[in-house]
């Protein structure tokens, strides 16, 4: 039996079950429902419960380790053959076993030792299959027998549904936690093993990043090829660029708009702004490389500049106008949370709106304002398409903003699109950069959320 | 800062000795008037700036989709010649399949123009045509074997230069060293465009086709189903495993450090970039548990991942919104506080929750970075059949094709932008509308 069928058979029990469960309570209190401790609808639920979840945590498991446990046996079974390979070799062997038994291609003419582990393969697969349903499906027999025989009028059969549903609860809110450990833990392994390869010395202050090079041969994790400066200057030069056009721009556009803005222009304003942030950034990337880059590179030239068609000032001007929505909501909300007290008092001392805004508000609302400005630097310096369609490739330290440079983004793109070996240093340099973002990005964050959060409790 | 006095304003009690504050206010109002209109003005010009940015965005886009919603086509009279075809007469669906189509619509272009003799000059007339024309022939005959032996009609499209040079997208008056066509090929399209062969018709193609080589048979149908099977995944985890952190943390997180930790962790998790979790998605799910590359189910689970924050941070402004009134009164009738949130607040706050998933897939639907990083940047041409086929989704599909050097494939470009912008306006529709529905004043 599949897997997928076993699951459907399982949750078949597990409603038969919770009929059986619930007509079971009824004739244990001869229908005087009100005998019993728990509705029959939780007495239904409880033998459910025992029916499916055991069943399902056995085929979860099963799942799991199923491969592994059928690919040390045939490696066992090939014996001689496969004592002498390399751990590479065994896993193309391993692999064309596989296809052959699934019947499909392979790389090489199948020999009889091949269609032998091959057979073998499927026969370990059937037992395997066969002795899961078996289990599984015993298991939630006996799951829902258990359950069935223990109902009783007294069978506190709510309690113990709720303590299940609030266990599922806690577990999906872990789910975020994971995902945290998982990002840190597996940045933080391959970054290890990079710079057992490239000192981490060389790699936070080198001057000179061609990750190219080092495949090439007699060149082994190449030294001062993995110095990230460039990309460190190249990312903060975008990012500034970026902010020149949003912080402004959109700190005015948020202070329009709560101060000024009257209900038509609200009307029509706002939408945009959300149409804007709600455009992929993907979108921004292929206005930037296709309209707004050959633009700039044409009017430097009619300038008299010599402007790259991969500037950085292109790339960082369309990342601005992405971000002016993101800064503009952010103030938005901070400005409309200072008190209309203040503003009243201010106009109270005959100050004009501008005034008010100028000396009152803004200086009110600065932490939460400077709050969404951290946010935003750090959603420029993780943004990745827009760069990786019109800013540079290859590493130029430079702060010119009319030359090509690359960013951080950009370079774990490159390294990792295509296929490539694991463990080579090109590889999991892009994991030590982002090692690096993910670090700058978090600091960014905590101290962003720290000062909005403590901004909000001052005026609420 | 707040101590500093108040502009004009403040700066009247030293000068007003001797004339009346009035005087001195009434002076300088001009200029703070004038201030006044300069701050609004620079208001007013940010914003119209944001506007003027998006409807250049979107002026420019759509104009360069719109040649490519249209494909040129040559309409040609190809002889089915059974010998070629089926010399033995069986109508064998497998001889059908492999006979040489390639020939018959070279002999029909030979017809047109029996002057052209020589090999190079042959090639170069054939290659006016797609090379996906031979398809569009096999599936003709195969569809209706009984046509095998007439002279039939058929419109085949023209090659991505030849549909560019029909849109005015290749100029005749040029160099003929800087164009992709030659001078010969443009007078016999000339000649061809004179007897009426040519016709511009709507591009089906780029509806119902995967990616391709060539322009003028790549379609975006094949990255919207990897799309729609990656959203799937994403969707039907994020989902309840976001609502059911909502509800815990909401309802029955006891107020401690592990949930501090946990609160803390998802605002974190919501502004960490996209890209990482497409790190995440490489090193754990494709690498250390051996998920197959390229498919939607890695796609899905990372995006999941990424939406999660969302659709927690939304699920959770829900359940707030839900007064407390709602829940003691379900205490007070006897519920259990399980009862109370799973059969009075959740309900109550679903339509919040639905709106806010909508607005987090919508966010998954676009993005792009994390998708590259477990390889869903293949070339792929087969529709995808489910979540374990190798797939692209379109976001990645624009990216894949706005690199190419073939204008044709910008246009194509263009339009999935179009296509993707339409779904996301769809998805957006509805969370508006489903907030108007249900939305409660408590």
């Amino acid at each position: 039996m599949s897997v997928t069928t076993l699951l459907i058979v399982l949750l078949g029990l597990s409603a038969i079950g919770y009929y059986l469960g619930r007509a079971r309570s009824v004739r244990t209190v001869a229908g005087r429902t009100a005998e019993l401790h728990s509705l029959p609808s939780y007495h239904g639920y409880y033998v459910a419960v025992w029916c499916g979840l055991p069943a399902l945590l056995l085929v979860l498991a099963w799942v799991a380790i199923e491969p592994d446990i059928i690919r040390s046996l045939l490696i066992a079974k090939l014996g001689d053959a496969a004592a002498g390979m390399s751990p590479q070799a065994l896993g193309l062997m391993i692999n064309d076993v596989r296809n052959l038994a699934g019947g499909s291609l392979v790389s090489r003419e199948p020999d009889p030792v091949m269609q032998a582990a091959a057979d073998y393969y499927n026969h370990l697969r059937f037992l395997s299959r066969l002795a899961l349903t078996v289990f599984g499906l015993g298991l939630a027999m006996a799951g829902l027998t258990y359950a069935w025989k223990s109902i009783h009028p007294r069978l506190r059969a709510r309690n113990r549904v709720e303590k299940v549903v609030i266990v599922a609860l806690i577990i999906c809110s872990t789910i975020a936690i994971l995902t945290t450990i998982g990002i840190v833990l597996s940045l933080i392994f391959e970054s290890a093993r990079f710079f057992t390869k490239v000192s981490p010395l060389h790699f936070l202050f080198g001057l000179e990043w061609s990750p190219q090079i080092a495949l090439r041969a007699g060149q082994v994790g190449g030294t001062g090829l993995f110095g990230a400066v460039p990309l460190f200057v190249g990312t903060l030069l975008i990012a500034f660029i970026a902010m020149c056009v949003a912080m402004p721009l959109g700190l005015m556009a948020a202070i329009y708009m709560a101060e000024y803005a009257d209900r038509r222009v609200r009307a029509f304003a706002k939408p945009a702004l959300e149409i804007l942030a709600g455009i992929p950034t993907v979108v921004y990337g292929f206005f930037a490389a296709l309209t707004v880059a050959p633009f700039v590179r044409d009017t430097g030239a009619s300038l008299g500049l010599q402007i790259s068609s991969e500037s950085a000032l292109a790339a960082g001007f369309v990342m601005g106008v992405m971000i002016i929505p993101f800064v503009s909501s952010l103030s938005d909300d901070v400005i409309t949370a200072v008190p209309q007290s203040m503003r009243e008092g201010s106009y109270g001392l005959g100050a004009t709106r501008s005034e008010t805004i100028r000396r009152v508000i803004l200086p009110a609302a600065l932490p939460g304002i400077v709050g969404g400005f951290l946010l935003a630097i750090s959603r420029a310096i993780g943004e990745t398409m827009i760069v990786v369609m019109a800013a540079g490739l290859s590493a130029n330290l430079s702060v010119n903003p009319l030359e090509a440079v690359t960013t951080v983004t950009v370079q774990i793109a490159t390294l990792l699109v295509g296929d490539q070996e694991f463990d080579s240093p090109k590889t999991l340099a892009a994991f030590a950069l982002g090692l690096v973002l993910f670090c700058v990005t978090l600091v960014l964050n905590i101290i962003a959320l720290r000062i909005v959060t403590r901004y909000r409790e001052q005026y609420e | 800062m707040s101590n500093e006095p108040l502009g004009g304003l403040a700066t009247a009690p030293q000068a007003a000795i001797g004339r009346p504050i009035a005087d001195v206010v009434a002076a300088s109002l001009k200029s703070r008037y004038a201030s006044e209109r300069r701050f609004r003005l620079y208001g007013l010009a940010a914003i119209s700036f944001a506007v003027l940015c998006l409807a250049v965005i979107l002026f420019t886009i759509i104009r360069t989709a719109i040649p490519a919603f249209t494909q040129t086509m040559i309409n040609l009279d190809v002889t089915l010649y059974p010998q070629e075809i089926d010399p033995e007469g069986t109508r064998d669906p497998e001889t059908l399949s492999r006979a040489d189509y390639q020939r018959l619509l070279r002999d029909a272009m030979d017809d047109l123009f029996p002057e052209v003799t020589s090999r190079a000059e042959r090639r170069a007339l054939f290659a006016m045509l797609s090379p996906g024309a031979t398809y569009f022939v096999r599936q003709l005959v195969i569809d209706d074997p009984s046509l095998i032996g007439q002279r039939v009609r058929v419109q085949v499209p023209l090659s991505d230069d030849f549909d560019q040079l029909a849109k005015g997208r290749i100029r005749a008056d040029t160099a003929e060293a800087e164009r992709r066509v030659s001078d010969k090929q443009i007078e016999w399209f000339e000649r061809l465009r004179s007897r009426g062969m040519i016709e511009t018709a709507f591009n089906r193609t780029l509806f119902s086709a995967g990616d391709s080589r060539s322009p003028e048979l790549a379609g975006v149908w094949g990255s919207v189903v990897g799309s729609f099977w990656t959203m799937l995944i994403t969707m039907v985890l994020a989902f309840p495993l976001a609502v059911g952190a909502a509800i815990y943390l909401e309802e029955f997180a006891p107020k401690n450090r592990f949930t501090e930790i946990i609160e803390v962790n998802i605002n974190n998790l919501a502004a960490v970039p996209s890209i990482v979790f497409g790190l995440l998605g490489l090193a754990v799910f494709i690498s250390f548990f051996g998920l197959p590359r390229s498919t939607p189910l890695v796609g899905g689970l990372v995006l999941a991942l990424m939406t999660l924050p969302t659709i927690i941070i939304a699920s959770r402004a829900a359940i707030k919104a839900v007064p407390p009134s709602i829940r003691e009164a379900a205490l007070g009738v006897g519920a259990s506080k399980v009862q109370s949130v799973f059969h009075f607040v959740t309900p109550l706050a679903m339509p919040g929750m639905l709106t806010g998933s909508i607005i987090g897939a919508a966010q998954a639907l676009g993005e792009t970075a994390p998708l590259l990083m477990v390889g869903m940047v293949a070339f792929i041409v087969d529709i995808p059949g489910g979540p374990l086929d190798p797939a692209t989704v379109m976001p990645v599909q624009i990216y894949i094709w706005s690199d190419a050097p073939e204008r044709a494939f910008i246009e194509r470009s263009s339009a999935a932008i179009c296509i993707l912008l339409g779904f996301l306006v769809c998805m957006n529709l509805i969370a508006v509308v489903l907030r108007r529905q249900f939305e409660r004043k408590w």
